[in-house]
């Protein structure tokens, strides 16, 4: 069934042509386009589903390896058909024994002629032949599961909310095409197919973020996203390039089959592979919303609530983390960059975190959280832990998407009221979206057994216990104290939302939207139809269970394994995609019993085990070179004698935080609600610094925005003083030019055929005129003349004949008398 | 024609050079058919002459007749030559010039009645100032 894994993208992609092409000519009503649109999205989830059962599960499966679909010809074209390449970085920098063994050679000969540098190295040179073809490994099936299964509920979920807008067509046609640009994201086999997805997604988010165009504030946050996006994209690029020259490929396997044999650059050491990754960083950076590129996405919540939840929150957010992951062994072999991966995605963390506690609207918070969330998988990815922070993806798309899809909700039923002070009491009115709800909350603080707790809970372990990078207990600490931000501004929002009194207007006049579009007449809440609640309960349940996928090594007693499930077991199931650094190749290293993700194992293992886990060792020549520190979840493992009591206090201390910020949200909002002033008066700073955001778009705002504004005003008044004035001069100067050719056809050369004309007329009218006499006379005249001469030309013989016996005989006749 | 052509002007050449009297008088007592040639064309080129020098349209019409009476005189003149030679259906060249004659007073009728009615009209003969289709 793998083999028809080109199909999953290309059903969206038609749903998308025949909604968006014949939508609006045909006029299709809502439920045809609403059903093109899910039918199309829900063929692609099975066709999703069939594909990764017979990948990774059925008895043919071929899951360590990748499943690239040009291999045995299921699906592939040449889409940039091959040139030659010469390869100028990476292998090409000569080896220490080459360089010696050049100047050993060029020292006897003439030490005035340098050695030619490119002379002496035999020419590097590939074949670019970049195909479109689909690859099915472990990475991307979680990702088509993910988009094809989210992105089925978020579409139903849209076809109530979208109900009765009059764009219907053109949302869903978009919403298609995004889904099929980010189905080749993740699923194509090469760099430039994941760029032609990457941009593919960033027109779509464009669009649909400027889905209300009539709205100012949608169509700067829409250009302000596609803005944000070219500076990650632009590293991105530069990343690519960089992979061309170094590998000479842009297929992800032969990529990595060359990287891995690469040597690990460490702290402070800046070779091919960390610039490379430096590149790849940015682009995810721009398009995961991360530290200096965040501010694009919370201003995307102009776009309508689906499409938060399905590209501000599921899927399109997460590219840079599928990116990341993807080129893992790229990153693993750069320290320097783990380090700034692991910082960065703490910074945002904690940076969104704290201003996502003084939002008050709905959407914001939410899109704080996710940036906040989307930090925490950086951090993952940071520390070593690529595959956890896919877990965090995969179950921070359940219930993030469940929150958006709840608030969408929730401002369904208010009305188009987004502002949480006036919402309140939601739970007697909206009971299906505040159960629903309910699980996202407790997911997404980590309250065990819902999703976010295993996920959030592993991604702190791994940072207290990493080796890849130092100061992991700075990175947990940042991220102990953003999930109990986490904790305290989502059971804000639940207070504000769903508990206490309903703090809106009942009964008031003239709301400015179309409540005639919703067929109904009350200003009360309401709850939402079923094609709007039924996706909610479908990815709550998701929200509470699948976390169960990735239950970690702290629950070995009661699971019977480190991680239990087998395959089904998300960490062994990615495993094969995830380089190990200490074997140097893919995947697990099962004969030292190591996780490929860290050095966990360091500190599980026996003190042998450890120092080849953890210190550099002669026979492995990845190893790392610097010496190890004790960290954080070595040092409390030592302190309890156990590491598995090490895990549990880290569990512990996680879920007790976990409870303290629910515990001070409810303190603040439910029991006590005149405490946010207070304390708000109390922090003055800090409040104000949190809810202005901690003014990054000011501050963009005068160091970029205006002078970039400036730069172009000058170059306007470049354009419009001298580009234009040269068109404008050289204008005037055809004009001139033209004038004078004018003038000189219109005298020299009409006066020349004038007065040739003339001249012939003068010349031969008299002689024309004087023929036309008009005299019958002197027509029979030339008349006779003719004849004459014709019959003096036929006889002209005869004639000349006469003549000469004329003079013949005239001689003769002289003669003879 | 050619064969009679050559050979009369010929001989009209070289009678009318040699000037002996008696040949000449021979052959203006028993005249051949080269002098009713001669005689016709001369008749013909004074006609044409007319026709084309004129003015005066009653003149015209006088050269005409006399175009015409040069083709009648060789209409006999063959007729009569071909009698000679004993040819049997000679007689068609005589019957030709009475019809001849009698088309030539037809069209003398009408012209001299064209010739009046625009005498009346016009009072004059003259045919250059009958330019009423002049533009």
């Amino acid at each position: 069934m793998h083999r028809y894994i080109w199909l999953i993208p290309l059903l969206p992609l038609a749903g998308a042509a025949i909604n968006g092409l014949l939508g609006r000519k045909f006029r299709f009503s809502e439920k045809l386009i609403g059903s093109i649109a899910v039918g199309t999205i829900a063929l692609s989830f099975l066709l999703s589903l069939a594909a990764v059962y017979s990948y990774g599960f059925s008895n043919n499966s071929i899951w360590p390896k990748p499943y690239v679909t040009s291999e045995d010809g299921a699906f592939s074209f040449t889409w940039i058909p091959g040139g030659a390449v010469h390869i100028t970085a990476g292998a090409a920098e000569r080896s220490q024994q080459e360089t010696e063994r050049l100047s050993r050679e060029s020292q006897p000969g003439t030490p005035a002629a340098p050695p030619d540098e490119h002379a002496a190295e035999p020419a590097r040179g590939a074949l670019l032949n970049v195909e479109w073809s689909y690859q099915l490994d472990a990475l991307s099936s979680i990702f088509i599961l993910v988009v094809t299964g989210v992105g089925l509920c978020i579409f139903v979920f849209a076809t109530g909310y979208m109900h009765g807008d009059p764009g219907f067509y053109r949302f869903f046609a978009y919403m298609g095409l995004f889904m099929f640009s980010m189905l080749v994201l993740v699923m194509g086999s090469n760099f430039l197919m994941m760029f032609v997805g990457w941009e593919g997604v960033g027109l779509c988010s464009y669009l649909l973020i400027g889905y209300y165009f009539s709205k100012k504030e949608a169509g700067d946050a829409s250009r302000k996203a596609f803005i944000t996006n070219r500076i990650g994209d632009f590293g991105f690029a530069l990343a690519i390039f960089g992979v061309i020259a170094t590998f000479g490929t842009t297929q992800y396997t032969d990529v990595f089959t060359q990287a891995k044999g690469y040597p690990l650059e460490l702290l402070g050491h800046w070779g091919i592979l960390s610039w490379i990754a430096l590149g790849l960083f940015i682009g995810a950076c721009g398009k995961s919303a991360q530290l200096p590129l965040h501010v694009w996405l919370p201003d995307a919540m102009a776009g309508p609530t689906p499409v938060s939840a399905l590209i501000h929150a599921a899927t399109m957010v997460t590219a840079g983390l599928y990116m990341v992951t993807r080129t893992n062994v790229i990153f693993q072999h750069s320290r320097t960059m783990m380090l700034v991966v692991a910082l960065v995605g703490a910074a945002t963390a904690i940076f969104a975190a704290t201003i996502a506690i003084t939002q008050n609207d709905i959407k914001k918070v939410l899109a704080y959280s996710t940036v906040s969330q989307l930090g925490f998988m950086f951090m993952a990815c940071g520390v070593g832990a690529f595959v956890i922070g896919i877990f965090h993806v995969m179950t921070h798309a359940f219930f993030k998407a469940l929150m958006f899809l709840g608030a969408g909700s929730v401002i369904h039923g208010m009305h188009h009221e987004q502002d949480m002070r006036r919402m309140g009491g939601l739970r007697k009115y909206m009971p299906y979206t505040y159960m629903t709800f309910l699980a996202g909350w407790l997911a997404i603080c980590g309250i065990i057994p819902f999703s976010g707790f295993w996920s959030k809970d592993e991604i702190l372990w791994n940072a207290a216990s990493t080796s890849v990078i130092p100061y992991g207990w700075l990175v947990w600490l940042v991220g102990t104290i953003a999930a109990t931000c986490t904790a305290f501004y989502m059971t804000r929002l639940m207070a504000l939302t769903f508990w206490g009194n309903y703090r809106g207007d009942k009964d008031a006049q003239g709301h400015g939207h179309a409540d005639a579009g919703h067929g109904h007449g009350a200003h009360t809440p309401h709850e939402s139809p079923p094609s709007m609640w039924i996706p909610l309960a479908v990815l709550a349940v998701l929200a509470t269970v699948g976390g169960l996928v990735g239950i970690g090594p702290a629950f070995k007693s009661l699971t019977g394994s480190e991680h239990p499930g087998g395959r089904l077991n998300i960490v062994n199931y990615l495993d094969p995609i995830i380089w190990n650094a200490q074997t140097g190749e893919f995947g697990k290293s099962h004969e030292g019993g190591e996780e490929a993700h860290g050095a966990e194992s360091a500190a599980t293992s026996s003190p042998t085990e450890h120092t080849e886990g953890g210190t550099p060792s002669a026979s492995l020549p990845h190893a790392p070179a610097a010496s190890h520190t004790l960290t954080l979840a070595e040092t409390s493992a030592e302190a309890l004698g156990s590491h598995t009591a090490a895990e549990w206090l880290f569990i512990v201390i996680s879920l007790v935080v976990a409870t303290f910020g629910i515990l001070l949200g409810m303190l603040f909002y439910v029991r006590r609600p005149e405490l946010p002033d207070i304390w708000a008066r109390r922090l003055k700073p800090l409040y104000e610094a949190s809810y202005n955001k901690y003014w990054v778009d000011e501050f963009y705002g005068l160091t970029v925005t205006r002078r970039v504004m400036d730069a172009a005003r000058i170059v306007f008044t470049f354009d419009s003083k001298v580009v234009d004035g040269a068109v404008n001069g050289s204008a005037w100067l055809t004009k001139l030019s033209s004038k004078l050719t004018g003038a000189t056809d219109k005298y020299f050369v009409d006066g020349l055929v004038n007065a040739i004309a003339a001249f012939i007329m003068r010349l031969m009218s008299p002689l024309l005129r004087a023929a036309q006499t008009g005299f019958t006379q002197n027509y029979a005249l030339v008349m006779v003349l003719g004849l004459v001469a014709a019959v003096a030309l036929f006889f002209a013989g005869d004639i000349l004949s006469a003549v000469k016996s004329i003079f013949a005989s005239v001689w003769v006749f002289s003669f003879w008398s | 024609m050619s064969t009679f052509f050559a050979p009369a002007l010929v001989l009209l050449f070289q009678e009318a050079t040699a000037g002996r009297a008696d040949v000449m008088l021979h052959s203006v007592k028993n005249p051949d058919l080269s002098k009713f040639l001669v005689i016709g064309a001369l008749l013909f080129v004074i006609g044409v002459a007319g026709v084309l020098t004129r003015r005066n349209i009653i003149v015209i019409f006088m050269s005409i007749e006399l175009i015409l009476n040069a083709a009648n005189l060789n209409f006999i003149a063959f007729s009569r030559y071909l009698q000679d030679t004993g040819n049997v259906n000679a007689v068609a060249g005589q019957v030709f010039t009475v019809f001849v004659i009698v088309v030539a007073a037809a069209e003398a009728a009408i012209g001299l009645g064209i010739v009046i009615a625009l005498y009346r009209n016009k009072e004059t003969i003259w045919i250059d100032e009958i330019d009423l289709l002049k533009w």
